[in-house]
């Protein structure tokens, strides 16, 4: 091989190994990213059975149930909408009502949304940022000056 | 007055900055030496005010000074001392004070030390330094003052965020920084050599240094913000690849690459082009992190408070920056020439390689971090992207990366010899092999996964030990003979062979710890017990304590091994802070072996008991030790003779080495 061809060869593999690894990169976006959703944006969307979400909200005010063991059962509202979310695990420390949580999970077919992950914010002034925008879109909460 | 003095010193600094960006830019341009020689002194002086800035805003946090708003906002009389220092950067304002800090630091040291350096590069870089300082000086004055005052005066703080209430604040930001603003020094020298239109091996060996330097304090820092996120947030996890963990990830990966493909630069100066666009990259990786932690645009397990004002403005930095010098490679590379031809099959083939596999992981990390802000300014839907896309993508990657890793420092330079390589390698192909086989006989619940994952670390940790024994020729003189090459190999052959190691240990600890972990989630009432891998966990009950600054129900356990065999108490406590009104759990973790038990508290249920968290880790801390041996690693290759810090003096026949 003369030097350009190697050159050639080498140039090529590499932008061979770029489009694979592109390809996986968007293959991978398409399968594993999920979707944020506010309990008033379900109405619309259309989710097929199974699909992971991110739903959002405050902690409903009087709806937190401590079941059997670990269970907990709480609502997540936009005070416009609210869904009844189960979880069995460990709260987060921050968890508390009138908080907002992302809780991350699926539908059962009843409707109520089985999380797997629980996130409260590690700070208390600090609301989600989704939570937030979705929520001063709405007009319900406004940003707490320091 | 010690706080006036401190903001008075700042704009002072600001206005040295300006200065040292331009006065020796243009002595170096009209070949003015009174002009270049400016740059010096202006830097060191630069960087004493910086620091006497910095000590005025800790002396206002070690006093207690209520009447700086940002003491006020994040410091309380009460708070043990460690904290009311640590908290002079642990809030955006003074952490930005820091990060100044340490750029002029590396900007003195250049001055200081780089007295061997040409006159005219030594002016660029330092006014390249006295740009970014100048632009960060600016951001601090414009929108973050520190030193702002508050009348009348409150007369107790609100206390500082009580998760950051930990030694890992002491040494995690300060770590971290040094490794980003390090890079900041590499940015300057390719800068330079752009405007200088010049560029050559001794550059890269001038850049050696300071890559290293950087990359080990990244690396730590990388490893301490993981181990205290582990322990202080109580959820067990190592890595979450949250936006503000892989704002810190993708400067280290490019910096990896860097370090390697600077290593082809210096030894056979091929690769020119290439290193000097890492070392661009690298830096622009460094100030998009600063970019992603300060101006929450993307959702984070990491709080900050955040404020629009100063996102724009970092952006801002962070396009005439990036811009800036990607447009000034794009105008200049063409007039660098190119060096070295090579074999595919040769040391610097393999070094492409790792640059190929390491800069599409890093640009895969990216897409995934930026997505969700793409994908929400596109179509207004929110997404996020989390470690199911992390894991596949970049593990991916790795996996064949980390399998070629050994074949690199077996191959010549030039041309090398593959079957060779190979051969010599039989004993730790061997030995990983051995190693998957008893996973999978041996150790209960082991997957396939989990054996290939652990032949994979075993590879490299034998592939790094086989470098060693070989280039010292163990195997085949005679043993005084042996132990003299040993003492006499180049202290670089022994960074890289550590280095190895220590990626071989971080990966054997992932593997262990994702695939063997196992999770228990009970109510426990006190008396009762709870057996886990082996162990006997005892739960005591909960008692009150109270703490400077907060109370905690500490609950109490005691654990025995097998037969009964005493193994001591485990405190695991939930901790609240009155004055945020802010509740932490503090894990109860006990270190047996290489392994750990790990017990966090929730809340109490109504029959009496308390909901407990117990993971069983199995080789977790192999994750941050492989950590610690890449520092060493780092720390060991910059004590080699040829790698001073500074600017090691010329050679005779610049460009060649032996090696």
């Amino acid at each position: 091989m003369t030097r350009k061809q190697k050159r050639l060869t080498v140039i090529g593999g590499a932008l061979g190994f770029l489009g694979l690894a592109t390809a996986l990169t968007f293959y991978a976006l398409g399968q594993k990213a999920s979707y944020f959703y506010m309990p008033a944006d379900l109405q619309q969307a259309t989710l097929p059975p199974g699909e992971r979400i991110r739903l959002g909200g405050l902690v409903e005010e009087g709806t937190i149930v401590r079941g059997q063991g670990t269970e907990v059962a709480f609502s997540v509202t936009d005070k416009e909408k609210s869904v009844k979310v189960v979880f069995n695990g460990l709260l987060p420390d921050l968890f508390r009502e009138e908080q907002g949580v992302i809780t991350e999970g699926t539908f059962r077919p009843d409707g109520v949304f089985v999380a797997d992950s629980v996130l409260a914010k590690h700070d208390e002034t600090y609301m989600p940022k989704e939570v937030a925008d979705s929520l001063k879109a709405k007009g319900v909460w406004q940003e707490s000056t320091q | 007055m010690i706080v006036e003095t401190g903001h008075f010193a700042l704009v002072l600094a600001f206005a040295l900055a300006l200065v040292q960006s331009s006065v020796p830019l243009v002595g170096a341009r009209f070949g003015n030496e009174r002009m270049m020689a400016v740059g010096g002194p202006v830097a060191i002086t630069g960087f004493a005010m910086i620091a006497l800035s910095f000590a005025a805003l800790t002396i206002a946090y070690v006093q207690s000074d209520f009447s700086v708003a940002n003491v006020w906002e994040n410091s309380h009389s009460l708070k043990p001392m460690l904290f009311k220092i640590t908290g002079t950067w642990g809030n955006h304002e003074g952490s930005m004070l820091l990060w100044v800090l340490i750029l002029t630091f590396f900007g003195a040291q250049v001055a200081a030390f780089g007295g061997n350096l040409p006159a005219s590069l030594r002016a660029n870089v330092l006014a390249v330094q006295g740009w970014i300082g100048a632009a960060f000086m600016l951001f601090i004055l414009a929108t973050s003052n520190p030193f702002a005052r508050l009348t009348p005066a409150p007369f107790e703080g609100r206390d500082l965020n009580p998760i950051l209430q930990d030694i890992g604040l002491a040494i995690h930001p300060p770590m971290l920084y040094l490794g980003y603003v390090g890079f900041s020094v590499c940015f300057s020298f390719a800068v330079a050599a752009l405007i200088d239109g010049r560029i050559d091996a001794a550059w890269a060996r001038w850049v050696r240094p300071w890559t290293l330097a950087a990359w080990t304090c990244l690396t730590g820092g990388i490893a301490m913000g993981s181990y205290w996120a582990y322990y202080e947030l109580g959820w067990g996890g190592f890595w979450f690849w949250d936006p503000v963990e892989n704002a810190s990830f993708m400067p280290w990966l490019a910096g990896t690459a860097l370090l390697h493909s600077a290593l082809v630069m210096e030894k056979r100066s091929a690769l020119k082009i290439w290193t000097l666009l890492l070392a661009i990259l690298t830096f622009s990786l460094s100030l998009l992190g600063t970019f992603l932690v300060r101006s929450g645009v993307l959702t984070s397990v990491h709080a900050f408070a955040t404020d629009p004002s100063r996102g724009v403005f970092i952006l801002a930095i962070l396009t005439v920056f990036i811009g800036g010098s990607l447009a000034l490679f794009a105008f200049r590379a063409s007039s660098l020439s190119a060096g070295g031809i090579f074999q595919p099959i040769s040391r610097e083939g393999a070094l492409v390689l790792n640059n190929l596999f390491l800069t599409t992981a890093a640009a895969t990390v990216l897409i995934g971090t930026l997505y969700p802000l793409f994908i929400e300014a596109v179509s207004g839907d929110k997404i996020s992207v989390g470690a199911p896309f992390f894991n596949l993508t970049f593990g991916l990657l790795m996996i064949p990366l980390l399998a070629v890793v050994p074949f690199g420092p077996m191959l010549a330079w030039k041309r090398g010899d593959l079957p060779g390589a190979a051969q010599r390698l039989m004993f730790a192909f061997g030995g990983a092999l051995l190693a998957v086989l008893v996973v999978l006989l041996f150790v209960d619940g082991a997957t396939v996964f989990a054996a290939l994952g652990a032949g994979l670390a075993f590879w490299l940790i034998l592939g790094a030990l086989t470098d060693i024994v070989l280039k010292a020729g163990i195997a085949s003189v005679k043993p005084a003979v042996a132990l003299r090459r040993l003492v006499g190999l180049p202290r670089s052959v022994f960074g890289t062979a550590l280095a190895h190691l220590g990626l071989g240990l971080t990966v054997l600890g992932i593997v262990g710890v994702v695939s063997l972990e196992t999770e228990n989630i009970v109510t426990m009432r006190p008396g009762e017990t709870l057996q886990v891998s082996g162990y006997t966990l005892r739960f005591e009950g909960i008692q009150p304590f109270k703490g400077p600054n907060y109370t905690e129900d500490q609950g109490r356990f005691v654990l025995s091994g097998s037969g009964g065999r005493a193994l001591g108490e485990i405190v695991s406590a939930k901790r609240f802070y009155p004055v945020r009104q802010m509740p932490t759990t503090e894990a109860g973790i006990k270190t047996l072996g290489l392994s750990q038990l790990y017990i966090a508290l929730g809340d109490a249920t109504a029959d009496g008991g308390v909901v407990v968290r117990v993971w069983w880790k199995p080789m977790v801390t192999l994750i941050w030790l492989g950590g610690l041996v890449m520092m060493i690693a780092g720390v060991t290759s910059l004590m080699d003779r040829r790698l001073r810090v500074g600017a090691p003096a010329k050679r005779a026949r610049p460009g060649l080495s032996a090696s």
